[in-house]
């Protein structure tokens, strides 16, 4: 259901100034939402200065600054640091994009960041994934096969296997479907870009046998029409993979069945 | 997910804090002019159903709808048609697969945009 507001406990409430690092001249200003289960407070958004000739280019080498240097209490996920592990995926400067491949170069003024939007907060910059990996996990993302099982291997020309690139190459960081409006309003039903562009992959590999029955599955007004081509999923993808194609491909072979 | 039961977690702000694209905001102007266009409807409707009640009825919904408040609403309804056909005729094109790139998309975003408003004024000049 549409909700334009936050919920009261949600509301964001200024935060504190943490003080300048000493004797630094290139300063650049952090603006970062931070909410402590603990507190029983509402969220606020604190401001650091990070001295930028002390610190790597990524916008997670001054988070992981900010952590050592100036407030070991910030939170956040982060793990391979190279754009393969989705664990740093947050909302900077006003799109979904992961802390690690994105440079700080690429923003104007203050960096603004905050958690991955419309989800629970478990703490700052950390959202509860709980339900779209459930998602994920319900379609099936492994091949389903009824014939037996060949002695080496399944089969699969190169042609069908290019039919995969672009699809494969999704990390599951979240950054689609949580820039989805769609999804921010429908999520309990709507499966989202994510998990609708695994759905897609399954469904064209050519050695998958389930396909009647993954197009089934998605056949509902919610879990894939509730796509309505706002197209914010391929803008915002950190590893420029195409959801709205893959979702619109799926609408296709739908028709493409039933008639 | 506001809709789950989230114990005393908060949830993340949405649109407080996501940038408008141009393809996001392109899709709820389509939602927006077509439900303003309901609203259209009912004052041509209107106008109408005077003309056919007799002269007085047709005098005061005629000076309502000729009014310059009239006038006003009548012409951003021309934009809300054009700009919600532009915007039906890309979706039926999206709906085979195609202009789905990011750049066409985007192109095309701004296509609706500017070829509602062109096709607006033509309209206003030559009617």
């Amino acid at each position: 259901m549409v909700e334009l507001t936050l919920p009261k406990n949600s509301v964001i409430r200024s935060g504190k100034t943490w003080p300048k690092p000493a004797a630094a001249t290139n300063l650049r200003e952090f603006r970062i939402y931070r909410w402590d289960p603990d507190s029983g407070e509402n969220p606020r958004v604190d401001t650091y200065f990070v001295d930028l000739d002390t610190c790597g280019p990524m916008v997670l080498d001054a988070l992981i600054k900010i952590k050592n240097e100036i407030d070991p209490t910030l939170t956040f996920r982060r793990s391979c640091r190279e754009g393969i592990c989705g664990s740093c995926a947050m909302n900077i400067d006003g799109i979904n994009t992961l802390a690690c491949t994105y440079g700080m170069d690429e923003i104007k003024g203050v960096v603004k960041i905050y958690p991955l939007p419309h989800m629970p907060v478990v703490k700052d910059l950390v959202p509860d994934l709980t339900h779209f990996y459930a998602q994920h996990a319900s379609i099936m993302p492994w091949l389903e096969t009824e014939t037996n099982e060949p002695v080496k291997e399944w089969r699969q020309s190169p042609a069908d296997r290019r039919k995969l690139d672009g699809l494969y190459e999704c990390i599951m960081c979240a950054s689609c479907s949580t820039a989805c409006p769609s999804y921010w309003w429908n999520g309990d039903k709507y499966l989202g870009p994510a998990a609708l562009l695994h759905a897609y992959r399954w469904i064209i590999d050519s050695r998958d046998e389930a396909t009647g029955e993954r197009l089934d599955q998605l056949e509902d007004p919610f879990k894939l029409y509730r796509c309505h081509t706002i197209m914010n999923c391929t803008k915002t993808c950190p590893k420029g993979l195409n959801p709205a194609k893959a979702i619109a491909e799926i609408k296709k072979m739908m028709v493409e069945r039933a008639i | 997910m506001a809709h789950f039961n989230r114990g005393n977690r908060p949830l993340s702000p949405h649109l407080q804090v996501y940038r408008p694209q141009i393809t996001s905001v392109t899709s709820i102007l389509t939602r927006v002019t077509g439900n303003a266009l309901i609203v259209a409807v009912i004052l041509i409707v209107w106008w109408f159903l005077a003309a056919a009640n007799g002269p007085e009825a047709f005098a005061r919904a005629d000076w309502v709808l000729t009014s310059w408040f009239g006038d006003l609403v009548l012409t951003l309804s021309l934009w809300a048609l054009w700009y919600h056909t532009l915007a039906g005729l890309r979706h039926l094109l999206w709906d085979t697969g195609r202009g789905l790139e990011l750049k066409t998309a985007e192109a095309l975003g701004w296509a609706v945009i500017g070829g509602s408003a062109v096709l607006t004024l033509l309209t206003v000049l030559v009617v």
